[in-house]
């Protein structure tokens, strides 16, 4: 990708309620790059003020919850005067196929990028036949 | 002064208050370029103001802040970048380059700017210049 080009807002997606929520606040989608190498599944997002420590991965049956909570003690007492965007929690969800070894995810959070490795199982891997 | 007195709702409160000044027209979003990139929050805190913007993964090295008198400019670039040989399957995240002033209604003491950038946050703290603050007149 050059970085030559203009970049552009993207205007943040609030999610649609599927579910209720036990805390107050907005949820926002977080916006997502998915690509695949031989051996793994990557997954980043993007969740600016997100500390690692509210980061949460959940992995249940096939479906992968990720959820990153804002610590919203720091904009308290806040008068805001011009305002563009709005602050929540993010959440989205991903459904895992099976070919995802799931006790080896790992999970990396920098500058409020959320990076997601998901190796593949051995049987999923590719594997190059040599002709005897 | 607490705009959110109730702790328990201080992120819904924060989140309405954000969106009724949405369309605040306290900096005229003509020349300072409303809708650039980044998009940011202006909060004021008693005479200074403090200058929001989301940069999700844009390292400090990447990020130009400059302020003079009444004018901030943050410019930089933001890359994303994939290994080799691999396959995209979703691509969401926006790359390229950025340069955005913004002019305040009030005057910025440029020596006095504190800038903090974590977690994808930039924040600017930017307090009033000295002799740009009100001042109480006494009635005799």
């Amino acid at each position: 990708m050059s970085g030559a080009q203009e970049l552009a807002v993207r205007q943040k997606q609030e999610m649609a309620n599927k579910e209720e929520k036990t805390i107050p606040g907005r949820y926002f989608i977080p916006a997502a790059d998915i690509f695949e190498t031989d051996e793994a599944l990557t997954l980043i997002m993007e969740m600016p003020g997100v500390e690692k420590k509210n980061v949460n991965i959940a992995l249940e049956n096939d479906l992968l919850h990720v959820e990153g909570q804002i610590d919203f003690s720091n904009y308290q007492g806040m008068d805001p005067v011009y305002t563009e965007y709005n602050v929540g929690h993010y959440a989205r969800r991903f459904t895992l196929s099976g070919k995802v070894d799931r006790d080896n995810i790992s999970a990396q959070l920098d500058d409020g990028v959320l990076t997601l490795t998901l190796p593949k199982v051995k049987e999923a891997m590719p594997r190059r036949i040599s002709v005897g | 002064m607490a705009l959110f007195p109730d702790p328990f709702n201080t992120l819904l409160g924060l989140q309405e208050a954000l969106d009724a000044f949405r369309t605040s027209g306290w900096l005229q979003s003509g020349p300072s370029g409303g809708g650039s990139y980044p998009p940011l929050n202006i909060i004021r805190k008693g005479d200074d103001l403090v200058l929001i913007a989301e940069v999700p993964g844009i390292s400090k090295s990447d990020l130009d802040v400059q302020v003079k008198g009444r004018t901030i400019r943050l410019a930089g670039t933001k890359a994303v970048k994939y290994g080799e040989n691999v396959s995209l399957h979703r691509r969401e995240r926006l790359a390229g380059r950025f340069d955005r002033s913004v002019t305040l209604p009030v005057e910025v003491d440029a020596d006095g700017v504190k800038a903090e950038c974590r977690d994808g946050i930039l924040a600017l703290f930017l307090p009033r210049a000295e002799q740009d603050k009100p001042r109480s007149i006494k009635i005799g």
